[in-house]
């Protein structure tokens, strides 16, 4: 019957390419957690009343968010093929959507960061800072920790953004569902595998939304 | 133990300079409840927050057994802050912590080991009545347990004193009392000095063995609380006082209770840090056969004991009601006979 209705999918191609995507995702995402985390960090303690105050260098964190966030990932991707042959040796494949995918996604998830930090209570920095903190036990045990269920929100909704970017990579050569549907299914107009990459995308977003949704729950004790 | 000299804060901005603590000078002795009172504005905030320096003097200093917290800087700054303990006002714990890992915190910082750590923690756990609750996240705990959590993270790291930032001001009444008796018990206990600022004169009352009363960042009237509720000198404290005593204006119906009663005398009785005749009343009844009637009357209890005056109207033989008054007169509590309302 699936053979009927979607008579040029091979089972192969797409378990391939499935993974791909599922692992262009993941690296991405936990890249983009990481450099996220230290973009907004920076911007939240080098602003104005932070514990790192200074203007010069929050004006130039913030430019090159600014920046990076205005360039369109089609583009980035283009953009950074040096630096990507560079850094991977290859400007084709998975791997090589890497550099692409972590530099597009962190300056944005790295203002919801500065967000999420905004919105830990005052009070309990200047508890800790009256217990006799360092500012490393401030940001590890008290900033990160407290603003952790936004910090996971955030990143749930910057992974959604994170697979569609895979789909654009994926469609000048990284591989995975976009590549699938657009290689081998738009171009041989064979729309039964762009129907599947398509279906494949979706369920692989919720999969991200409910796992995020549940940890930021778990860990809110608000 | 803590000498605070001339000190100054000014908040710079745009719109102007604010004096928010102007030229305070203050003793503190070690083991005491020192209260500092005023309204909001009055720069009582911004004085408990220099102590520890969450704010920096503009000028002054502040020593604390030998050691000028004024002029340290970065980790000398930061181990004789674990040395001064603060509660808050909004309690500011950590929501993400149980109540023992909040508890555990200030050790954390000091890097003490983990098995010492958790003998602490139970330890102050008890201290502070929350057995039981150890597990409990901050949002499952009602507001005065959240303040027992505060205080037993402040006492963490064995304080030399406890910094009480409007403690008690977002608790009602009856909480209020609770967390006073729990600061009393520990100032006891544990000998720790205690400075506490508050809007609240009930808190000093319950509580202070000295008071300042702050306004417009400096500090207008200082001593101990019963000479202060006996004899306050500025405005401000006299509104203060009358938060508890009620208004002074009120002896204005000792008028009318004098025109009522033609036969007998009054008398009005004066507690002034009264502990050994507070039966004096029952005293006087049972060893003269007189009746004793009391008119009006406002007693309060301090933690140099009780303070306030009774309004009484004695009858029956006068050369007993003599007796009687001689009897009064040689306690400790002052007698004047026939007051006029003035």
């Amino acid at each position: 019957m699936l053979r009927s209705l979607f008579p040029n999918v091979k089972m192969a191609d797409l378990m391939e390419a499935t993974k791909e995507t599922i692992y262009m995702t993941g690296v991405s995402v936990l890249g983009t957690f990481i450099f996220g985390i230290a973009l907004g960090l920076l911007l939240y303690l080098t602003a104005k009343d932070g514990l790192w105050a200074n203007k010069i260098l929050n004006f130039i964190v913030a430019t090159v968010v600014n920046v990076f966030r205005a360039i369109p990932f089609i583009i980035l991707i283009l953009l950074l093929f040096p630096f990507t042959e560079f850094l991977i040796g290859t400007i084709r494949g998975p791997n090589a959507a890497l550099p692409a995918l972590i530099i597009g996604a962190s300056p944005f998830y790295g203002r919801m960061v500065e967000i999420a930090l905004k919105e830990v209570d005052k009070g309990v920095i200047e508890a800790a800072k009256g217990m006799g903190a360092k500012t490393s036990t401030i940001i590890f045990k008290v900033l990160l920790p407290e603003s952790m269920p936004a910090l996971i929100s955030g990143i749930t909704v910057t992974a959604i953004a994170l697979i569609s970017y895979t789909a654009m990579a994926g469609v000048i050569g990284a591989g995975g569902l976009g590549d699938l549907a657009y290689l081998k299914g738009f171009q041989r107009w064979d729309f039964d595998v762009v129907l599947v990459s398509t279906i494949l995308i979706v369920l692989i977003v919720f999969l991200f939304q409910f796992l995020g949704d549940y940890v930021s729950n778990k860990l809110d004790k608000r | 133990m803590i000498s605070i000299k001339s000190l100054q804060k000014v908040f710079q901005s745009s719109s102007g300079n604010v004096q928010a603590v102007d030229d305070v000078s203050l003793d503190i002795e070690k083991g005491e409840i020192f209260g500092v009172i005023g309204y909001s504005g009055a720069g009582k905030s911004t004085f408990i927050r220099l102590l520890n320096r969450l704010e920096d003097p503009t000028s002054g200093e502040i020593v604390i057994d030998d050691n000028d917290i004024s002029k340290l800087r970065g980790k000398g700054l930061r181990k004789a802050r674990q040395e001064i303990g603060m509660i808050y006002q909004h309690f500011n714990l950590l929501w993400s912590r149980t109540v023992k890992e909040n508890i555990g915190f200030p050790l954390e910082i000091a890097n003490v080991p983990k098995q010492e750590r958790e003998q602490r923690v139970n330890e102050l756990v008890d201290l502070v009545g929350l057995s039981g609750r150890e597990n409990a996240y901050p949002s499952q705990l009602s507001g005065g347990q959240k303040q027992r959590v505060g205080i037993a993270r402040a006492l963490a790291n064995k304080p030399k004193v406890l910094l009480c930032d409007e403690a008690t001001s977002a608790l009602d009444p009856e909480t209020t009392d609770s967390i006073l008796d729990l600061l009393t018990d520990i100032n006891k206990k544990l000998g720790l000095t205690i400075i506490l600022i508050t809007h609240e004169m009930h808190v000093i009352r319950k509580i202070s063995n000295r008071v300042a009363v702050m306004e417009e960042g400096r500090v207008v009237e200082q001593g101990d609380v019963l000479d202060v509720f006996r004899n306050p000198q500025q405005k401000v404290t006299k509104r203060f006082v009358e938060q508890v005593m009620g208004d002074r204006d009120q002896d204005d119906s000792l008028q009318e209770i004098l025109t009522h009663y033609d036969s007998g005398h009054i008398l009005k009785l004066h507690f002034v840090g009264e502990k050994t005749n507070q039966a004096v009343i029952s005293e006087v009844a049972k060893q003269y056969d007189i009746s004793i009637n009391i008119l009006q009357g406002k007693i309060t209890q301090t933690q140099k004991g009780a303070y306030g005056t009774l309004v009484v109207h004695l009858t029956g033989e006068e050369s007993v009601i003599q007796e009687a008054i001689q009897y009064i007169s040689a306690t400790s509590v002052k007698v004047e006979v026939n007051p006029d309302a003035s």
